[in-house]
Order: structure tokens, then sequence, then C-alpha cells
């Protein structure tokens, strides 16, 4: 019989890393202790658990990196509970990538990025920044600014600030709702301080977040007259089988798993709004 | 070249397929409905226009076990327990049935293919029969399909007393020469005019002048027709009509964990019509029956269209306008866009 995509492998979940107070990072491996595969920026994997459940998660590695698949997942449900309580050792299923990932090749060669995210936003944007970040020559400067609700909720904080706020190539711009104790940067929602930050409109935006924060983000982006064909994200929705066949995720005629996850907002407005 | 046996022979052929391959036909069941049985000797051949149940169970069954693990402590083991399927006969699906097969093949043999279906597929030799008396729901002619001419592998007329058969393909044509033994030559004439008459009897259907538009070009548009909150406002969610529809192709996969240390992995049919269909941690795109009925239309008619070269992913049978409890279905959603068309 031929290789069924939908049978996923094993990985070998060798390290655990507690990124936020429900956030945790998982680097996975094969049996044979290398990567399970090599992905675009921006694709997802099936994870499971037998007889616990199977859930889409994206991909928060960068192609590059030569020891594991990471994943970052917040704990939010059934499947993802089970991960956060599992140690070290663990074996889980494990298939994919899938989706077209980001236009890394093509449409972002040599253009000034800017990533806008919030809360665990960041994971999917997580690999094409360190993927940016690692090939210099064949991207502008990136940018970004990142939000969440406290500083213990920002994810891959102690990354952000000690390697891509001193990349030459990044300007981070860190915010958190509300002001707290022990926090000297910026205080605000996402939205007004990417309004804020005045960014010049021949760069290139990629933005996940909660909906209403990519909503009031791209209204302010708009207005300081950055075009919709300049604008990606990256779709989410409930998966099953993750190749375009169980029906279950698309937005109109297009499939989140395989036409997506990352659109292109000119695009996206032409598709029902159904998400 | 048309081949045929006497109708009241019908058992011979049935015979000497079933000698060589495993058979499926439909035969009556206990409480009077047609569904596609394995063939044992003296079986009758069901009398009625189709099946309750389309033939997708086929390719792709209600449920498909997938794949079994086990797992303890930390370990996980995969059993991969797919294998070849054997040959296999089904005989007498109409042809809105072996049009259904080409809706389905363009999702499941698509890039990458899905190998239970696939499996199932491939190592089928389809026999078709030509419809003579179609009913009042039928409305296959609406997507160009010919009730008379039903395509697969082999189509087959009842013309008087004769059962006869045509190859269509070359996998037909072996089945054909299998069973030569218990065939005679056949009248191309006899079954030209009984074509004819079946064209005639479809020609006098009540929904011959159904049409689907071709709203490729406007999906916005038909999404935002006003129309789907009428259309909507009766339909109870039961997904009696997705799960009598031969097109109808979402699944769900789950595991099953009934049975000690083993689970098994399956999957099984699933309705966008259902409430939890897209739920999410937080929460569904489609919240209430309005978007949930939209989109299994919007699927059939405009999405599936689109993505297949306008080829509509309905094929006329009519088994959902039999089984809605609330008599909505298809035909008075495909008025409606055509009334908005207008």
């Amino acid at each position: 019989m031929n290789k069924e995509e939908l049978i996923p492998q094993i990985g070998v979940v060798k390290e655990i890393v507690q990124e936020t107070g429900d956030v945790k990072s998982f680097h996975v491996v094969g049996l044979d202790g290398k990567p399970i595969f090599k992905n675009i920026p921006g694709q997802c994997a099936m994870v499971s658990v037998p007889g616990v459940g199977e859930g889409m998660f994206s991909i928060t590695s960068a192609p590059q990196n030569p020891d594991y698949n990471e994943f970052s997942i917040k704990k939010c449900g059934h499947l993802t509970s089970w991960l956060h309580d599992m140690e070290e050792g663990q074996e889980i299923l494990v298939r994919g990538p899938y989706g077209n990932g980001f236009p890394v090749d093509t449409d972002f060669r040599g253009k000034d990025l800017v990533f806008i995210a919030g809360g665990i936003g960041l994971a999917p944007l997580r690999s094409i920044i360190n993927y940016c970040r690692a090939n210099p020559e064949n991207y502008g400067h990136l940018d970004i600014i990142y939000g969440s609700r406290t500083k213990e909720d920002l994810v891959k904080r102690k990354e952000i600030e000690e390697e891509w706020a001193k990349d030459p190539h990044c300007s981070v711009y860190l915010t958190i709702d509300r002001e707290e104790e022990g926090w000297d940067g910026h205080v605000g929602f996402v939205p007004t301080y990417a309004s804020e930050l005045g960014l010049s409109l021949d760069k290139i935006i990629i933005i996940c977040g909660p909906p209403i924060m990519i909503h009031f983000t791209l209204e302010g982006l708009k207005k300081q007259g950055f075009k919709t064909s300049q604008v990606y994200t990256t779709m989410e929705m409930r998966m099953k089988c993750g190749i375009g066949k169980c029906g279950r995720c698309n937005i109109g005629d297009k499939y989140v798993c395989k036409d997506g996850p990352v659109f292109r907002y000119d695009k996206l407005d032409l598709l029902p709004p159904e998400f | 070249m048309i081949v045929k046996v006497a109708y009241s022979d019908l058992n011979k052929v049935l015979d000497a397929i079933s000698a060589n391959e495993k058979l499926y036909l439909p035969v009556d069941n206990a409480a009077g409905q047609a569904e596609f049985k394995p063939y044992t000797e003296g079986v009758q051949m069901s009398k009625q226009l189709n099946t309750l149940r389309s033939a997708k169970d086929f390719f792709f069954p209600q449920v498909q076990p997938m794949v079994k693990f086990r797992r303890e402590g930390k370990h996980i083991d995969i059993f991969d327990e797919r294998s070849e399927s054997e040959d296999y006969v089904i005989f007498g699906a109409r042809a809105c049935d072996v049009r259904s097969f080409d809706v389905l093949d363009n999702v499941f043999l698509a890039d990458p293919v899905d190998t239970y279906y696939e499996n199932r597929r491939k190592h089928a030799t389809i026999v078709s029969l030509a419809c003579n008396r179609p009913a009042e729901t039928c409305f296959c002619g609406s997507f160009g399909i010919d009730a008379a001419k039903p395509a697969g592998d082999v189509q087959a007329w009842i013309v008087g007393d004769d059962f006869c058969m045509e190859p269509v393909t070359e996998k037909g044509q072996k089945l054909i020469d299998s069973i030569k033994d218990v065939l005679t030559e056949g009248d191309q004439a006899a079954v030209d005019a009984q074509i004819e008459k079946i064209h005639e009897i479809l020609d006098r259907l009540p929904l011959k002048d159904v049409k689907p538009v071709d709203n490729r070009d406007k999906e916005l548009e038909v999404f935002n027709s006003p129309k789907w909150a009428e259309l909507s406002s009766h339909c109870l969610g039961c997904g009696a009509c997705t799960f009598v529809c031969p097109t109808c192709q979402c699944f769900d996969i789950e595991d099953f964990t009934g049975n000690n240390h083993t689970i098994e992995r399956y999957r099984c049919w699933d309705s966008c019509m259902y409430n939890d269909f897209t739920m999410m941690a937080a929460g569904t795109p489609r919240k209430t029956q309005k978007e949930r009925f939209r989109q299994r239309f919007m699927h059939k008619l405009v999405y599936y269209p689109i993505k297949n070269d306008g080829m509509y992913s309905c094929v006329g049978c009519g088994r959902c306008l039999k089984k809605c409890p609330i008599q909505m279905n298809i035909v008075k959603v495909m008025k409606a866009l055509e009334e908005d068309a207008e």
C-alpha cells in the first residue's frame, strides 16, 4: 500500500519549555532523534495523542532548525491540557507539514517586513521571523510589534529580548495592555501602538492574533494608507484531515488547511466573511 | 457491442459474476427498502428505482477503520493494518450514483491521494442500470446526467423481457468476457428504442426544468443573498440530507478507546449541518443553522464548482427530497438562486 497521509508517525517530546502561565513549547523529534520534517515558515502540523485527540498546530520552529520541530501550544481544551500535563520523553503522533506557508521565496524577497502579533499569535510568526533572521541577505528590515495582556503572557520573551532585540536587522516593539509593576516598556493595545509607529508605506505587514486585534490593526493600517494587498495573515479553523478532504475548514471555496493557512488580505476580502 | 440475457435468467449472469468476484447489488430488505447487499445464490435484484442509501458506502463507508495504536506509559505503537482490497463488482447502480463517484474522485483522489478510498475505488467494476421509470423526485438531467445512458464500466438496460448490457470501459469488457458463456448477442436497435423511451419519460418529469446557475464568479453575492434566512428557517439540523447524499463527503476522525489497550482511529461521515461541526475552543464561525444550511448548499452549488471546473456536487438523485422531515431541499435552493440570477 502507498503511504497514507492520514496515518501519523511517532514523535518524541525531547524538551518542554514553560513559556507563560498557559503556553508551553514542545520540542519534538522522530524516533531517529532528528526533526520529523522540514517546514516552510507558516505551515502547520497535526499533533495527536491516541485516545485523547488530534489538533492542528502551527509549527513555531524555523525550517533551518537542525535539532527538532517545535510547537508552542496554549492550554485551552482537552488535547492541549493533556499535552501540558505530559512529561519529557513522551511519545506523541505527528503528521504534516500542511498548508501553503508564507511566500518567503517570492513576495517577501527583498522587502521590509513588519510582524504584528498578539498573545499566542506570536507562535505562527516565530518560524518566519527566525527564518528571515537567518537569511538577512534576502530580506530588508524586520519590525516586530508584539503585545499581550500582561508581561507574563508574552510568549518567547527571553528570545525576543535577548536575541531579536539585539539583532541589527530587527526592531522590537513590545507592549502590554495595562500598567504593571516591573514593566517599564510600552503600555497600550497593539492596534494603537502599530499606528503610532508611523510605519513607512512600502513595508509588508504580517499579522496574527485575536480577531479583534486583527480587525482594529487592519483598520489603522488602511487609514495610514496601506493596501490590503500588502497585508498577510494566517487563519485558523477547525480541522480534521489537514489535506482538503474532510470538508471542515473552508472559508468560501478555500480550505484553510490546504489553500491556507496564509492568506493575503485582498484575497481574503473576496471570500465570504465566515471566520 | 450489446449482449443480453433473458431478464428471467438474470441470476445466471449474477451467478457467473459471483463465481469470480464478490458481487453487490440492490436487494429489498425486510422493511421493503432497497439496499446494496452481497450477492448470494438465488437472491433477486430489487425492482425499485434506487437504493435508500447511496452507493458511496462502497468507497467511502460510513465508518472507516484507519489505523490502530497502543499507548503504554510514554510509548506508542502504530499498527497500519490496511490491506489491498479484493476485486468486486457493483451491479445495478443508477446513473446518478455513477456520476457521484466522479464527484467524490475529485476530492479523494486529488493529491495527496486518500488510499482508503482509492483502494476500494480501483478494485470495483461498476455495472450501471438505466432508469426505465425515473421518479418525480429525479432531476439528474439538471446536471447533464442521462439516466438512459448510465455509464460506469458496463451499462445495462431492461428492454422488454431482456437484460441488455454494453461494456463501456476496458474493465467492463473484461467483465463481459468473463461471463460470455451465459450471454447472447443483443439488439442495438432495441436498446436505442429503449433509450428513446426513457428520454420521453425524462422529458415529462416535474423537475426537468430545474437548472443550476453557474455562480462561480458570484461567490460573495450568492453568500449574501437574503434568501438564505428564509430557506433555512425550518431546518432542524438533523443531517438526514447529508447521510443519504451520494456526494456529501465531510468526515470526522475519532479514536475508539473501548477495546482495552488497543485504540482504533476511524473516520465516519459527518455533517456540516451540525452545530459542533466547526466548533473550536474560541467558538464557531457558523453560529446559527442559517450559516450551516448555507454552507452545505454553497459547497454543492458554488464552492465545489469553483474548485472543479464547473462540476456541481449534486447528481439529482432526489434522496434528500424524500428524506427531509421539513420538505426543504436542494431543488428549492436552486430555484431561489435562479430567481436571484434573473
